[in-house]
C-alpha cells in the first residue's frame, strides 16, 4: 500500500493543476486516471479544437493545454497510475483507503475527485445480447494486430478509428467497413486510400446501413445489417471491430457514500470538501451554487480545496499563505534559484 | 415562451415553456426531463442529448453543421430526423416543436 498526502482520481485539466496547487505547499500527490494518457476531456473530446477562455492564455487547444500543464508540475515528479479506475473508497480512521480495478492500494489522508464526468468507456454496441461475444469476437479496440489475421472483419463507424483499422488490418483480413451515412469523417489521404482499396476489391464498404442483429451462437458466424430503405443483407463475419466512440460512465464514483446531485458530487465553495471529511471533488464533477463548468473554476476549486488538503496532512503544523513570486519555499519546490 | 414538447418511446410527454435564447437540450436539463444527460455541457462532444425531432418539424430547423452530424454518428440508434438538442436554439419559430428521446443515451 502506497502512502501519500493527496490521491486524485482524474488526470484532466484540473487534477493536473490539482498537482501544483498541493506541490507549492509541499504535499505529495499520485493520480490515477482511467485513460492511457494525461488530458483528460481536452485529450479524448476535443484536443485539437481551440480553446479561448483560460485566462492570460488567448487561444490554446486542449492538446497543448494538457502538455503546458504537465510541463508545470514537472517539479513536483508525481507519479501517475494510468489505465486504472478507482473501484473503493474506505475510512480508515483519519485516511482513506482507494482501491482500483488493478488491486493498487493507496492510503492518504485527503482524495479529490477531479473526474470530468466520470471514467471514458468505449460507446457498447446498441444491439442486445452482445457481451456474449464481447473480447471473444466483439472488439472495442484493437490491443494486438496479430489477433485480427486472415478473418472476416466487420468494422462498424465513420471516424478516424474506423478508417485507420480499416486500412491497417486489410493487409492481412478481409473487410467489410459500415457506416450509417455514405460520408466518413477522415483525413484526406485515409480517406483517398481508401476509396483506393474499394475500386480495388480489396475491401467492401456498406452505407447507409446499421448493424440490425448478430448470428451465431457462441461465437459470431455472421451479421444482418439495415440498409436506410428497409433492405437488409447477410454478411459473413467472425469477428467485429465497433468504433462508436468513447461514453462517459460516472461508474463507482456513485458508490462512495457521497452526496450527489444528478451525476455531481455536493460540495460546499469554501473548500470544496464532500459530505465527507477529506474527500474533495473539483471540475466538471462537483456543484454547489452558481457552479460553471468551466476549466478555470476547476483551477480555483482545486487551489481552495489544497489548502484544506494541507490542514489534514500536516495537523502539527500551521499553513501559511505565499505567493510564487515571492515565497523561498515554493521557489524551492519549483527547483528555481 | 415558446412551448417545447419531449417525449420518449414509452408514452411519457411534457411540455414546458422554454426561453427564447436557450436551447432545447438546456430546457430539458433546467425542468429535469429524463433521457437527456448533455454529459458534455453543449460542446457537441458526446452524443447524450440526442433527440428525434417530429418530421414535420425537420425542415423548419437550421440544418445541422458538419460537426453535430460527426457527432450524431456516435449516438445510440441514429436516424434520419436526429439531432443535437445542444444545438437547437429555442426562437418564437420553433413553438411547438416536439422531440422524443431515444430508448437509452449512451
Amino acid at each position: 500500500m502506497k502512502q501519500t498526502d493527496v490521491v486524485i482520481i482524474g488526470a484532466g485539466p484540473v487534477g493536473l493543476f490539482a498537482v501544483h496547487q498541493l506541490g507549492i505547499k509541499g504535499l505529495k500527490a499520485v493520480v490515477i486516471d482511467n485513460l492511457d494518457k494525461a488530458g483528460g476531456q481536452c485529450i479524448e473530446l476535443y484536443p485539437d479544437k481551440p480553446i479561448y477562455d483560460i485566462p492570460a492564455v488567448p487561444e490554446c487547444t486542449g492538446e497543448e493545454l494538457t502538455k503546458n500543464l504537465l510541463e508545470q508540475i514537472k517539479p513536483f515528479n508525481t507519479e501517475f497510475f494510468y489505465n486504472e479506475r478507482v473501484d473503493e473508497v474506505k475510512q480508515d480512521k483519519d485516511n482513506w483507503i482507494v482501491k482500483t480495478n488493478k488491486n493498487n492500494e493507496f492510503t492518504a489522508p485527503n482524495i479529490i475527485i477531479a473526474g470530468g464526468v466520470g471514467s471514458f468507456e468505449p460507446r457498447k454496441l446498441s444491439i442486445k445480447g452482445t457481451e456474449k461475444y464481447e473480447g471473444k469476437s466483439l472488439f472495442y479496440s484493437v490491443k494486438n494486430k496479430d489477433d485480427f489475421k486472415n478473418k472476416n472483419i466487420s468494422i462498424f463507424g465513420g471516424g478516424d478509428s474506423a478508417l485507420d483499422w480499416t486500412l491497417e488490418l486489410s493487409k492481412f483480413s478481409k473487410i467489410t467497413l459500415i457506416h450509417r451515412r455514405s460520408d466518413f469523417r477522415g483525413a484526406p489521404h485515409t480517406l483517398a486510400e481508401i476509396k483506393k482499396l474499394e475500386n480495388e476489391g480489396k475491401i467492401l464498404i456498406k452505407t447507409p446501413c446499421q448493424l440490425e442483429s448478430i448470428i451465431g451462437e457462441k461465437s459470431i458466424e455472421s451479421i444482418s445489417i439495415k440498409f436506410e430503405d428497409g433492405k437488409t443483407e447477410k454478411i459473413k463475419t467472425d469477428t467485429i471491430l465497433s468504433f462508436f466512440g468513447l461514453v462517459m460512465k460516472l461508474g463507482p464514483i456513485a458508490e462512495w457514500g457521497l452526496n450527489m446531485n444528478k451525476k455531481t458530487i455536493e460540495v460546499n465553495s469554501k473548500n470544496f470538501e464532500t459530505n465527507k471529511k477529506g474527500i474533495f471533488a473539483a471540475g466538471d464533477i462537483c456543484s454547489y451554487p452558481g457552479k460553471l463548468k468551466l476549466i478555470l473554476s476547476g483551477f480555483h476549486e482545486v487551489a481552495l480545496a489544497s489548502v484544506e488538503c494541507f490542514k489534514r496532512a500536516r495537523p502539527n503544523e500551521k499553513y501559511r499563505f505565499e505567493f510564487t513570486t515571492s515565497s523561498k519555499n515554493i521557489q524551492d519546490r519549483l527547483g528555481k534559484k | 415562451m415558446p412551448k417545447i414538447t419531449y417525449k420518449d418511446n414509452k408514452g411519457y410527454s411534457k411540455t414546458i415553456k422554454v426561453e427564447n435564447g436557450l436551447t432545447v437540450m438546456e430546457g430539458a436539463i433546467q425542468n429535469d426531463i429524463p433521457g437527456i444527460d448533455a454529459d458534455c455541457g453543449g460542446s457537441m462532444a458526446c452524443a447524450t442529448c440526442h433527440v428525434y425531432v417530429e418530421e414535420t418539424w425537420l425542415d423548419k430547423l437550421p440544418k445541422a453543421e458538419e460537426a453535430e452530424v460527426d457527432m450524431i454518428d456516435m449516438a445510440y440508434e441514429p436516424k434520419k430526423n436526429s439531432r443535437l438538442s445542444c444545438q437547437l436554439i429555442v426562437s418564437d419559430e420553433l413553438d411547438g416543436l416536439i422531440v422524443t428521446t431515444p430508448e437509452k443515451q449512451s
